[in-house]
């Protein structure tokens, strides 16, 4: 089937996501839809599988225009889609989350659909268990699901936003193998990525978005230059990180264990110090954030001790870490930094604390208004924070940074701001630490070209310990990428049977 | 004040159509309409006799309400009001069960006072306690609590408590003159209670907007994980707010052993807890709508006492209408708020 | 003191037990789809005086129990329509309607109050019935009471092994996901929540016409709606296990009474009052608080 999108517009609000967006994908291609973080791919492939209404423009399918109301919809025209975060149900089985939306009328027939899973399993290449609670399930595996799930269905249009994103480099192999199957036999695909890599490797054709438009087409063999210019505009250089020497130890784990997460942190070996900047690697949930809140004291380790400015921290709680000067920022904003229905001057109240009983209004109204526009916040101080951008909220919570902190920690910083904001933040905290040499940070990234450009030292985490500890500069992508799927060479040996089978 | 204009305006439709619904049900009833509204108005306004009845049963629905104000701002359901303040009538009761009582009458009233305010923190306090300890979601244990101490309530009054010769659900017996709550005659009205249910409402209201206390309860309704990282203590608010709305429901419940009954009585309660739950929604968690809602409901609440009297229907209808207000009042809310989306979408 | 007659004393859990099965299933069926209906106890009261009322008038049961049915879906319906299409706090509207539903039950059952009315008499399955103990507890019951036996094993059934229950189940777990499968979560919520709604109602039913024949102010349902939704939560959500809570409350409401001939020292009010903190204790502190946290129910309904 061939599908043709026509000045597809969507409009949020005054936010236009989608603006005149028209390209054709034909049968039997791998068509790649690129673009940076924010670019408008997600809300297009949304559109594309009825998900979300669009406001505007005509999708055509095989030359007649259809047009759908529902993802039922577009499923019956053929189209399926694999969202980034998979639409699963973690409690139901595997054979269960396959029948849902399939099975019809009032009887469920496992044995039927039991059979027409491993068929398919045969067929892609995949091998689940089909009794396996689905919550058990890595990100690799429940992606594997939903494919099968939708090809049963007799999808003939596959769109796969970001699916590289959390796998392992065995289960990307398989991925791929499974959508070279698929294209063979007259099936398109649509796959949504930031990554250059993927594209080069699998698709026929791409069209790159920017700020919602398109800004071009162009047909595999790709020029990488001249696809990173129209994914980027000019593509701006991080500020170069100032050398500085290690300084006396901030913080030091010592065989440390601590649950949370999909992994929990394991016997966690590391001594940071004054002047590092340590980026954290890995798949999401590798243990990188259950480190960054035990360094913080939010999470108590289960073993091992936590010293800090070697003073030793086990056992002591969040309060006693922040006296200490720790200062942690989450990653997800809203949920878990900012108080929604609150205003911007009431942060600023609730953080100062040099008033324990009354609340000094105008005193924090002008406070609001000063960091507002020292950290060019685009909103007032009666703004409520829920109504502000992602990128601003970020601003927001820098500016509580406290002036000299002694460990900053940072969880995934720039996540889901556009270009210009993440180069904003990184050209922040260097100059924060520029003013002093006895700060460390500690920020974790999913982003290797991040780490590399702002961390002096790398810890690559996998399966919830530190497989890799290095310079920055004695390394490359090639390696930690390496490294964060879990071949680290040396590693396997040490920890022999580690290794996550591929299934 | 523009906002309180708009919600006054959602309040005033929600009444008309809750009075609407209320029609309908006293037609299917068989019951007269206007003759019953009539008889609700002068059964609360009548005399000035039958107001002071409306104040009497102002003041533990106010105090309560003020109370629940601290939860609603946390994000806790507080449904154990009742069990709170019959907590504070048993420590009154018990305080002024001492046989010095009589010889030191005011300093026992104060005491028993305090012990009411104790006794209903303590009892908040065990529902806060299974919350932020235990991981019991304060509904049901709130509830449990309100079923153990209707329990204890019993018990006393058959048990240790009866009165000579006799127990029976019409309480324990009277305390002596001394120990009860000055009156303003002709009214049985006392100005004490009075006094602490306007008290009540002002210091709820100042601590709420100026001490860092009021923020800070607000911020964790709205984001318990975040005011972590701001150096809040999450558990320790809930466990204040719990107290504070304990200590304002035993106090209501002294104020009912020492004004109105003096005695304990089995429906010592007399569902104010609850009530005032309703009380607090309708008024859409506003300090100062607060005290008016209440007294509209205590208004309700004293009229159709004479309604079975009077036309032969249940007293339970102002029930009904307190009901269909909030209903009606949510449903208006929410009708609005969906016509400024769409306006919004288009 | 008289003995304990096992025979006898299991027979009156059953058949005690039946209006809590129904509620207690109900409810289940409801949050499955991931909505709360917290006016359990007003509108047992409800459907209580309704079925009575009903029956009375007309004289005949299945009319009492068809009105009682539709009023307890029409509690479910306000809950259902003001949390999934208006979006306000479910809790805060379940609530309210719990305080209404019981005044509105007081209010228009007055005339109806202490009358002698039908109510549903034991009819023996015959030939089951002779069987030594098993006959007598579960097979010489009223019809309610076979109701309630069948429908734990129907709705495990359907929940478990019909396409409707796995996607009843689905929109309970994830309304988005749901949504992309084809599946509408309002609708399914709806659905629920009224056909939860109605055994809600069979249980008030099954209270005045048969379980605590009569209508009265106070009936004698008072409280149970709250026991019901705590064994849900305890049942963690599996219909089987919450009946078996069920069971175990009218199980502690027999013993009651029993208890009560054999310590005449404590005042008869504390065996009735207990049962209810007893058991709302013991369900929470058995580690149903834990299941709480991960319950299916998400707080805002549909998309």
């Amino acid at each position: 089937m061939e599908i043709t999108l026509r000045d597809i517009r969507k409009y949020y609000g005054l936010v236009r996501a989608n603006e005149g967006i028209s390209m054709t994908v034909r049968p039997g291609t791998v068509h790649g839809i690129l673009g940076e973080n924010g670019a408008g791919k997600s809300t297009l492939m949304k559109v594309l599988s009825g998900y979300t209404p669009r406001t505007g423009g005509d999708i055509l399918a095989d030359g007649r225009p259809v047009d759908f109301r529902a993802p039922e919809d577009a499923a019956r025209l053929g189209i399926g889609m694999l969202y980034q975060d998979p639409l699963d149900f973690p409690r139901l089985t595997v054979l269960e989350n396959f029948m849902l939306g399939q099975s019809r009328g009032l009887f469920l027939s496992r044995a039927r659909y039991r059979a027409r899973l491993r068929e398919l399993c045969d067929y892609l290449g995949f091998s689940l268990v089909p009794e396996a609670p689905v919550r058990r399930l890595t990100v690799g595996e429940r992606q594997q699901l939903e494919i099968l799930r939708l090809i049963a269905l007799g999808t003939r249009v596959l769109i796969l936003d970001e699916p590289t994103t959390g796998i392992s480099s065995d289960q990307k192999e398989a991925l791929f193998r499974a959508l070279k199957t698929l294209t063979a036999e007259g099936k398109s695909v649509l796959l949504v990525s930031h990554k250059l890599e993927d594209v080069e490797l699998l698709c026929d054709r791409i069209t790159v978005l920017r700020g919602g438009q398109m800004t071009g087409e162009m047909d595999a063999p790709f020029d990488t230059r001249a696809v990173l210019s129209m994914m980027f505009g000019a593509p701006p250089g991080i500020p170069p990180r100032s050398r500085v020497t290690p300084g006396r130890p901030v913080l030091a784990f010592r065989n440390v264990s601590a649950p949370g997460g999909r992994t929990g942190l394991i016997s966690c070996d590391v001594t940071i110090h004054a002047g590092e900047r340590v980026g954290l690697a890995g798949l999401e949930g590798s243990g990188q954030g259950v480190f960054l809140r035990v360094a913080a004291g939010l999470t108590r380790p289960g073993q091992g001790t936590v010293t800090l400015n070697e003073m030793p921290m086990t056992g002591r709680d969040y309060h006693a870490f922040r006296r200490k000067g720790v200062c942690f920022l989450p990653t997800d904003r809203l949920a878990e930094g900012l108080v929604p229905g609150l205003t911007i001057t009431e942060h600023f109240a609730l953080r100062d604390r040099r008033h324990p009983f009354l609340v000094k209004w105008t005193a924090a109204f002008l406070k609001a208004q000063d960091r507002i526009r020292d950290f060019r916040v685009k909103g007032t101080p009666d703004a409520r924070v829920e109504a502000l951008s992602g990128g601003n909220q970020q601003r927001l919570l820098l500016s509580f940074l406290p002036r000299n902190p002694s460990l900053l920690l940072l969880e995934n910083p720039t996540r889901g701001l556009d270009l210009a904001s993440a180069h904003w933040v990184w050209e922040h905290l260097q100059g924060y630490g520029g003013h002093d040499p006895e700060m460390a940070i500690i920020f974790s990234s999913p982003e290797l070209d991040e780490i590399l450009m702002a961390a002096d030292r790398v810890l690559v985490f996998f399966d919830g310990r530190i497989v890799r500890d290095v310079r920055t500069d004695e390394t490359g992508v090639a390696e930690l990428g390496r490294a964060i799927a879990g071949d680290t060479g040396s590693i396997r040996h040490a920890f022999p049977g580690h290794r996550r089978p591929v299934i | 004040m523009t906002l309180l204009i708009r919600y006054g305006r959602y309040l005033l439709l929600g009444i008309l159509a809750a009075f609407a619904f209320t029609t309908l049900i006293l037609l299917f009833a068989g019951a007269p309409p206007l003759a019953a509204y009539l008889h609700l108005f002068k059964g609360a306004f009548g005399s000035w006799n039958k107001f002071a009845h409306v104040l009497n049963a102002w003041i533990p629905l106010t105090l309560c309400a003020c109370g629940l104000l601290y939860t609603f701002r946390i994000g806790l359901w507080n449904i154990g009001v009742e069990g709170q303040m019959m907590l504070g009538a048993v420590l009154t009761t018990l305080v002024l069960r001492f046989s010095a009582a009589e010889q030191f009458p005011l300093l026992f009233l104060v005491l028993a006072f305090l012990g009411g305010l104790a006794g209903g923190a303590l009892w908040a306090l065990l529902a806060g306690f299974l919350k932020t300890k235990g991981g019991v979601n304060e509904i049901f244990a709130g509830l449990g609590l309100n079923f153990v101490a209707q329990g204890l309530l019993l018990w006393l009054i058959f048990g240790p408590w009866k009165r000579p010769g006799i127990a029976s659900m019409s309480g324990t017996e009277l305390f002596s003159r001394e120990l009860w709550l000055p009156v303003l005659r002709p009214f049985r009205l006392s100005p004490v209670g009075l006094t602490l249910a306007v008290l009540a409402v002002i210091v709820t209201a100042l601590l709420l907007r100026y001490t860092r206390v009021g923020l800070s309860l607000r911020a964790i309704g709205g984001n318990p994980r975040a005011t972590r990282l701001f150096g809040l203590r999450p558990g320790l608010y809930m466990l204040l707010a719990m107290s504070f709305a304990g200590g304002f429901a035993g106090l209501a419940g002294s104020v009912q052993v020492t004004g109105i009954y003096h005695r304990l009585i089995p429906a010592i309660s007399s569902n104010y807890g609850y009530l005032a739950l309703l009380v607090v929604m309708l008024a859409g968690y506003r300090v100062w709508l607060t005290p008016a809602v209440a007294l509209f409901f205590a208004a309700l609440n004293v009229g159709s006492i004479q309604l079975p009297m009077m036309l032969r229907i249940d007293s339970s209808l102002s029930g009904v209408i307190q009901g269909a207000l909030v209903l009606a009042t949510l449903a208006v809310h929410a009708w609005h708020m969906r016509r400024q989306e769409r306006e919004m979408n288009r | 003191m008289n003995d304990l007659n096992l025979t006898l004393l299991f027979a009156g859990v059953v058949a005690g037990a039946a209006p809590i099965v129904l509620a207690t299933l109900g409810e289940t069926l409801t949050e499955k789809a991931g909505l709360i209906n917290l006016s359990l106890d007003g509108s047992i009261l409800l459907s209580a005086m309704t079925g009575f009322t009903v029956a009375y008038l007309s004289g005949s049961l299945f009319w009492g129990f068809l009105a009682a049915a539709a009023v307890g879906a029409l509690v479910a319906a306000v809950v259902a329509v003001f949390s999934v299409y208006l979006k306000q706090s479910q809790v805060a509207v379940g609530f309210v309607l719990t305080l209404m539903a019981r005044d509105l039950a007081y209010f228009l059952g007055n005339p109806y109050a202490r009358l002698q009315g039908p109510q549903a008499g034991p009819l023996p399955v015959p030939l089951l019935r002779e069987i030594p103990f098993l006959g007598p507890v579960f097979f010489q019951q009223s019809l309610p009471v076979y109701l309630s036996l069948l429908l734990i094993g129907v709705l495990w059934w359907y929940l478990y092994r019909t396409t409707p229950g796995l996607n009843l189940q689905a929109v309970g777990e994830h309304p988005k996901a749901a949504y992309a499968r084809g599946i509408d979560p309002k609708t399914v919520q709806l659905v629920y929540a009224l056909c939860g709604g109605c055994l809600v109602g069979l249980a008030g039913a099954t209270f005045s016409l048969a379980v605590k024949p009569g209508w009265g102010r106070p009936q004698g349902a008072e409280g149970t709606g709250w026991i019901a939704l705590a064994l849900v939560i305890f049942g963690g959500w599996h219909p089987v296990r919450a009946a078996i809570g069920a069971y175990l409350f009218a199980f502690l409401q027999v013993m009651g009474i029993y208890l009560q001939e054999w310590f005449p020292s404590v005042p008869a009010q504390v065996f009735q009052v207990a049962p209810f903190p007893l058991m709302i204790f013991t369900l929470l502190l058995t580690g149903a608080a834990r299941r709480f946290r991960t319950s299916p129910v998400t707080g805002q309904a549909g998309r």
